[in-house]
């Protein structure tokens, strides 16, 4: 290679590395200075007025009931709509590269759709959809002589109405992935197996998905990371409620920080959540070892 | 095609459970395509509902039972939108953000190219560095964030709600995957006839890079489109806010009118689709080539 100017990489890369070093990293440090103080809005006019309380915010912040209502509706929403995301995704990816004809091609921008659209909009349109009298689900179930649901009002469906809506939205891009894993099977695995008169399911069973356990562990990672921080629907659409019944710990998060401005509480529970998505992470690489030794 | 004859070729001695086979197989093919059929039309209930509602008077949306067609088909929510709701300027700015975030992909690209084709002094360590700002969960900088932003007094600024998302490690990522295979003798060349380090990356780099550009360029678009949490946090002014945050507006304030709500989302969900209807190739193929690698 020829002797270049040592500085050029770096005029290269000193735009987007101060940008990411601004924006991702010393924001990390300033949540975690921030988190042992009662930072608020009064202070930020007067720094000297913000006060060090040690794990205040953090002891604090589990006596909170709201928090651990939040905590309770996370949960919620991870066990039931990341098995109903990967389920769902799988089994469209899978319809999809069974059949042969092109017209299958175009199902995978069907299904795709919507997760490119906005969350806002989205949100909208599902709460008109949603809507108890005006509502097009409980029209078609009054339609089929089905009592009406309360959709958003009741504690419970609430939840299961949001999870509906992100697992419409979350489908797409884990199917995208799953179809890309399973076009990299080599056929000559399939056809064996047809040779020796194996029947779809148990290619699907013996070949398939033991070969997509490297998709399926990288999409429940990252759909398990995502749910943790589920944000915009109940925001957009419930606002948390009814009763904090929909509140999820990264709303708890947003609305401690920017309506209530309680910096430092807000900046504590972010970090709980952090280390919360990082054991669980590692709890599954974990799993995963094991699951290879065997 | 190719895939029939060899079945026919295979199963030549038993030639009758060979015809069956074949049609069991036809069955599964329809059944397959029915069920994805019905699948696809439910998933699509919501977006055939919104443009449906959106051209329907704000009476007939109200209407029980509701009409599937409108009956009255009408432009006024869209120029209700524009004429009495701030719209235009709701616009202006989302298109403001999205021509932004296009400086920030030209960022990212250009870091991409240094990852890849240069040799420096803690390339790997900081690329590490890069790679690792994507597990940093988004609640955790929030607040930091908006810290930093009234620090640098630029909360309520259209700096301050394009900064924080201007450039990405994992476009940077995918920007270093696929330069790293441009071959180093073409740049040796350039480089040979005096051409300037940044004069070779926007001359010989950009264009040979059109692929990814292409599929970052339309998932830039679609990010900039939709931006909602950074102008919702940073813009106090309405002067100042995104198509997503007025739409969100929109509904806290006119709660009951869904015809309008559905117009607003209409002209959200549209463009975006339209976009995407065109580009879906380079997005699905593109995505998934360059992101399993």
């Amino acid at each position: 290679m020829k002797a270049l100017n040592t500085k050029t990489p770096y005029f290269f890369i000193a735009p987007a590395l101060l940008l990411l070093g601004l924006f991702s990293l010393f924001p990390i440090v300033v949540a975690l200075v921030i988190s042992f103080t009662d930072i608020s809005l009064e202070s930020l006019g007067d720094w000297s007025s913000i006060r060090f309380v040690g794990l205040e915010n953090y002891l604090e912040v589990f006596k909170d009931p709201i928090f651990m209502k939040s905590l309770f509706n996370t949960l919620f929403y991870v066990i039931i709509g990341v098995p109903l995301v990967i389920i769902c995704s799988l089994a469209i990816a899978l319809l999809i590269n069974f059949g042969k004809a092109r017209i299958f091609r175009a199902f995978r921008v069907i299904f795709y759709m919507p997760s490119i659209t906005n969350v806002v909009a989205v949100a909208v349109v599902w709460s008109y959809l949603y809507n108890p009298q005006l509502g097009l689900f409980n029209y078609v179930l009054n339609f089929l002589h089905l009592p009406s649901v309360p959709w958003l009002t009741d504690p419970t469906m609430s939840k299961v109405s949001l999870i509906a809506l992100a697992v419409w939205r979350g489908v797409g891009v884990n199917m995208i992935i799953f179809l890309a894993a399973l076009q990299g099977i080599p056929k000559t695995y399939y056809e064996a197996a047809q040779l020796d008169g194996a029947t779809n399911w148990k290619q699907l069973t013996k070949i398939t998905i033991p070969l997509l356990r490297y998709a399926i562990f990288f999409v429940s990672i990252t759909t398990m990371i995502g749910w943790l921080q589920f944000f915009e629907e109940p925001l957009v659409m419930t606002k948390g409620g009814p009763l904090d019944s929909t509140t999820s710990v990264a709303l708890f998060i947003y609305r401690n920080g920017f309506q209530l401005s309680n910096f430092g509480y807000a900046a504590a529970g972010s970090f709980i959540l952090f280390i919360a998505i990082i054991v669980i992470t590692l709890l599954q690489f974990r799993l995963q070892k094991k699951e290879v030794d065997y | 095609m190719e895939t029939m004859k060899l079945n026919s070729v295979k199963a030549k001695p038993q030639r009758k459970s060979s015809v069956k086979a074949r049609r069991t197989n036809r069955m599964q093919q329809w059944i397959t395509g029915i069920i994805l059929a019905l699948g696809g039309f439910l998933i699509s209930i919501p977006f055939i509902w919104m443009i449906l509602s959106a051209f329907k008077p704000e009476m007939e949306v109200m209407q029980i039972p509701p009409t599937f067609l409108p009956k009255e088909f009408t432009l006024e929510n869209f120029v209700n939108l524009f004429e009495n709701m701030n719209f235009t300027i709701y616009l202006r700015n989302t298109i403001i953000v999205v021509l932004c975030s296009f400086v920030g992909l030209f960022l990212n690209a250009m870091a991409g190219y240094a990852f890849a084709k240069y040799k420096f002094k803690g390339r790997e360590k900081l690329f590490y560095l890069v790679l690792a700002t994507m597990m940093i969960p988004g609640q955790v900088t929030m607040i930091p964030v908006y810290l930093i932003l009234n620090q640098l007094h630029l909360t309520n600024t259209m700096a301050g709600i394009v900064l924080p998302g201007l450039v990405g490690a994992f476009s940077i990522f995918l920007f270093r995957q696929f330069m790293s295979t441009i071959p180093d003798e073409l740049l040796e060349a350039a480089r040979l006839d005096g051409a300037s380090e940044f004069r070779l990356f926007l001359q010989i780099i950009l264009p040979i890079s059109k692929p990814i550009l292409a599929v970052q360029g339309i998932l830039t678009f679609i990010a900039g489109w939709n931006s909602f949490l950074w102008p919702l946090i940073i813009a106090n002014d309405e002067n100042l806010y995104t198509l997503s945050v007025g739409l969100s507006l929109l509904k806290g304030q006119y709660g009951g009118n869904f015809a309008l709500q559905m117009a607003g989302s209409t002209f959200m969900v549209v463009p975006i689709v339209i976009i995407f209807m065109l580009f879906q190739k380079h997005i699905i193929e593109g995505y998934t080539i360059s992101g399993m690698k």
